[in-house]
């Protein structure tokens, strides 16, 4: 006992994290292992079989590709968002800055409505991209519209604390030498932010891979086509095919978690850069 | 000291040599702008303007309806339940993690993140896997008459799942970074556990508290996948907020669903505009402490 927890004078351990554990196992431990041990129900050959269904692997295909094309959108705009909101002063900047947190905070069932009606063919953009014969709503475009939506906070968060340390003397320094802006950016400050732009990039897709609200409204949710694996899910479970609900849920929980296990590493690289810097 | 107050006014000037051309600034911030403008505004304005296009009458019809009012009452019921809970934990969790050195704790944070990485609709899923008729307690509460899965209890624990992690990841940083010293103080004084925590620990940590409820109230109240998986649908029994836009927006009854979705924008905005107040009394708070600290 006395190598697991180093003494103090403190109160309260034995209580705070006995309770830390029970709750933790009661909420999240033991259903989460539930879905696991469900799985093994199944042979091999069973749990494989429905994990790779054509149906199955054309959703995999969908939230994997859309996840992916919306977290590099993301990147790219989240970081000329962060940086403008960093470095340049111009009117009504800090209600701006609040309201990028908007998708945590707005319900994914509104945000999923909301774009429906906004790229539906009537809608306010819709009217204007189905002339050009391109359709968002209900198609996999749409599918990118959502999880464009939910992801946009991540990478403007990640980086902006991270742009806002950066001493301006090693820029001064950069400009003294000879660099213009440009190649500043490109040697000094980008590879400066860049753990922290990957680690934004990482978190706005594995939020993407799991999401449901939003995108169920605009997806049209065609098998083969338009259908998002959480969706399939859902589908599996309404017709009472548990074991293949189940054995979805598996691969997507490995996938996060290998997904959780990567951010870690990037978040830990990130603060080893910045302790050298 | 002098030193202070130099990198605030070297921000606010930068020279002109790690400046861009003005060109060049605005084009990245009417870049920006179009972006947040397409993703962001556009959509939050459409949710007020579909709401109120039909008018009053139909708006206020929407909200005050009989089902509306009941998903209402059962959203606010649920998070009353859900955010009080995780605020125990939260406290517990970061009371143990950032006052104590102990093996595993690195584990421990990772444990308690975990909920934030999993799809909402698993979250909802595993719940299903446990207390469904066909799951590992089903048989004895049917035995039992009791029901989890398709009842309010069911919202309530997917609900808690979803939302484990925003208070405890709030506190653990804050009150790791204000260390044991303080507290460590009163207890050689004679305080007590109770009066350690509410005299030195809890006004240290007032802000971040309320900052984690905030979000956590925010995810309650506005959780849809996991929720929907435990719910069933039920009209004017197990439909929450969330639940009943999708309902409304399903009929094609597009006015009262974006009325009702309103209510959750208009949360969401409350949302927005307190955690940016707090967020200034947190940065208050820590230039202050740095003061004392400092002197």
């Amino acid at each position: 006992m006395s190598t697991f927890k180093q003494h103090s004078i403190l109160p309260g351990f034995n209580l705070a994290l006995g309770f830390t554990l029970l709750y933790l196992s009661l909420i999240v431990l033991i259903p989460l292992s539930a879905a696991f041990i469900r799985t093994t129900e199944l042979t091999w050959e069973e749990f494989w079989f429905a994990v790779t269904t054509p149906r199955v692997l054309a959703s995999y295909r969908l939230t994997f590709g859309a996840a992916f094309a919306a977290a590099l959108v993301n990147a790219v705009f989240g970081l000329l968002v962060a940086w403008v909101l960093v470095r340049y002063r111009f009117p009504g900047k800090k209600l701006i800055d609040a309201l990028v947190d908007l998708p945590f905070a707005l319900p994914t069932a509104v945000a999923g409505i909301a774009l429906t009606a906004l790229y539906a063919g009537n809608g306010w953009i819709g009217q204007y991209l189905e002339p050009l014969g391109i359709k968002v709503a209900f198609t996999p475009i749409g599918v990118f519209v959502a999880l464009t939506f939910i992801g946009l906070p991540f990478v403007v968060r990640t980086v902006q604390p991270v742009l806002e340390d950066i001493e301006s003397e090693l820029e001064e320094a950069a400009a003294m030498l000879g660099a213009n802006r440009l190649q500043t950016f490109l040697r000094i400050i980008f590879p400066t932010i860049f753990p922290a732009l990957m680690t934004g990039f990482a978190l706005a897709f594995a939020r993407a891979i799991g999401e449901y609200g939003s995108v169920i409204f605009i997806a049209g949710n065609m098998p083969m086509v338009s259908e998002i694996t959480p969706l399939l899910i859902i589908t599996k479970l309404e017709q009472y095919d548990y074991a293949g609900a189940t054995a979805l849920a598996v691969v997507m929980l490995v996938i996060s978690f290998i997904l959780l296990l990567v951010i870690n590493l990037l978040q830990w690289w990130g603060r080893r850069r910045s302790a050298l810097a | 000291m002098n030193a202070t107050n130099l990198p605030a006014t070297s921000r606010m000037r930068r020279p002109r040599a790690t400046q861009e051309p003005a060109w060049v600034r605005w084009t990245l911030i009417g870049l920006a702008l179009a972006f947040l403008t397409l993703f962001l505004f556009v959509p939050l304005i459409l949710v007020f303007y579909e709401a109120l296009k039909k008018g009053a009458d139909v708006y206020f019809a929407a909200i005050i309806e009989p089902d509306a009012l009941s998903a209402i009452r059962l959203t606010l019921t649920v998070a009353a339940i859900a955010v009080p809970l995780n605020l125990i934990f939260g406290i517990a969790a970061a009371w143990a993690i950032a006052k104590f050195e102990f093996r595993g704790k690195s584990l421990l944070i990772t444990l308690i993140d975990l909920p934030f990485s999993v799809s909402p609709v698993v979250s909802g899923l595993i719940y299903v896997l446990i207390f469904g008729l066909q799951g590992w307690l089903g048989p004895w509460l049917a035995e039992h008459d009791i029901q989890v899965i398709f009842a309010v209890s069911g919202i309530v624990l997917a609900t808690v799942f979803v939302t484990v992690p925003f208070i405890a990841r709030e506190l653990i940083p804050l009150m790791q970074a204000q260390g044991t010293e303080e507290e460590e103080a009163a207890v050689a004084l004679g305080a007590n556990g109770w009066q350690t925590f509410s005299r030195v620990t809890l006004p240290n940590i007032k802000w971040g508290l309320l900052y984690g409820t905030i979000l956590c109230n925010a995810r309650a109240m506005g959780e849809f996948g996991a929720v929907s998986v435990v719910s069933g649908h039920i009209r004017g029994s197990t439909n929450t907020l969330p639940l009943h836009v999708e309902i409304l927006y399903n009929e094609y009854n597009f006015a009262a669903a974006f009325a009702v979705a309103s209510l959750l924008a208009l949360l969401a905005l409350v949302t927005l505009a307190l955690k940016t107040v707090v967020e200034s009394r947190i940065t208050q708070h820590k230039e202050n402490a740095n003061e004392h600290r400092g002197a």
